[in-house]
């Protein structure tokens, strides 16, 4: 099974990295981009019977800093056959 | 009796031999050198000293993977007997990475690399790492590193300001930390965790050496404990 997580910072911390994109995206003569966020993806493929909680505690202890960052779990299909 | 201590490296970390020099320099005794994947710590430490650097390349997220390193477990462990722990500019995100302080160190609000020596007010001078410094002292540290700028909620921070808990402060804005600050202790005051480095500011010859009473301090407080 793919599963993607989308780890961003939450909502009201500062993004330098996004600013720095947003600020490039003027640069390059773009308009009515009011703002830009920065986050991560990170693909996982794991076996089928992994749990939904197992998903999350990997999320809470190691992909996603829950001082500063939100994540989603997206499953994106079975695992393709070999 | 021999002061006691360990300096951990990690994968990628850099500062680790100018960290052993220091407390060797300052405690007459040379620490001991632990890898990261060492299990278990020396029985008996005096001190612990998590040093600067690029561990596991700064993977995930600066400290992250050290973090969960094996030895990490032994250190969360010694810790909580009351070991005093520091860690310098990656030392510092290994530790709020590991939980053992509050917050997070995400990069320079001006997202550049910042190098260069920056004035430090003291704002605790009571905790084990500090006695060697006057209340409100400015002292001069260098500092370098990309992911420096402190972040808490203003809850936490709060908090950390009204237990005394934030040892270092910015006399100048540096990196975009909250209230500017540069280190914090645990709640137990024996975790220090600071971007700047002290271990690069033990020699006159270097060009300072304000940072030399740090590791006084934490000699200092082994003798009286023993």
């Amino acid at each position: 099974m793919k599963v993607q997580i989308h780890v961003s910072l939450k909502p009201g911390v500062l993004d330098p990295q996004g600013r720095a994109i947003h600020h490039a995206l003027e640069g390059l003569g773009f308009t009515g981009v009011n703002d830009v966020r920065a986050g991560r993806l990170i693909e996982l493929d794991v076996d089928d019977d992994v749990s939904d909680a197992k998903l999350d505690e990997m999320c809470r202890q190691l992909l996603a800093n829950m001082v500063i960052e939100n994540y989603r779990i997206e499953k994106v299909g079975e695992k393709e056959p070999a | 009796m021999a002061f006691r201590s360990a300096v951990i490296t990690f994968p990628g970390s850099n500062c680790d031999r100018d960290m052993a020099v220091a407390i060797e320099q300052v405690s007459g005794t040379a620490p001991l050198r632990i890898w990261h994947g060492d299990a278990e710590l020396p029985e008996r430490l005096d001190f612990i000293a998590l040093p600067g650097g690029f561990s596991y390349g700064d993977y995930l997220r600066s400290g992250a993977m050290a973090a969960r390193s094996p030895i990490m477990q032994a250190i969360v462990a010694a810790a909580g007997r009351g070991v005093p722990v520091l860690g310098v500019c990656n030392g510092f995100q290994v530790l709020t990475e590991s939980g053992l302080l509050p917050g997070a160190l995400m990069r320079n609000a001006g997202q550049n690399f910042i190098c260069r020596t920056v004035p430090l007010r003291v704002e605790n001078n009571q905790s084990l790492f500090t006695k060697g410094y006057d209340a409100g002292q400015i002292i001069d540290i260098p500092v370098a590193h990309h992911d420096g700028n402190f972040f808490a909620d203003e809850q936490t921070l709060d908090r950390l300001e009204g237990e005394g808990r934030v040892a270092f402060r910015y006399d100048q804005p540096c990196n975009g930390s909250r209230r500017d600050i540069a280190g914090i202790l645990n709640q137990a005051g024996n975790v220090l965790g600071m971007m700047p480095h002290p271990e690069r500011a033990i020699d006159p010859s270097h060009g300072g050496s304000d940072g030399r009473a740090l590791f006084e301090s934490v000699v200092r407080a082994a003798l009286v404990a023993a």
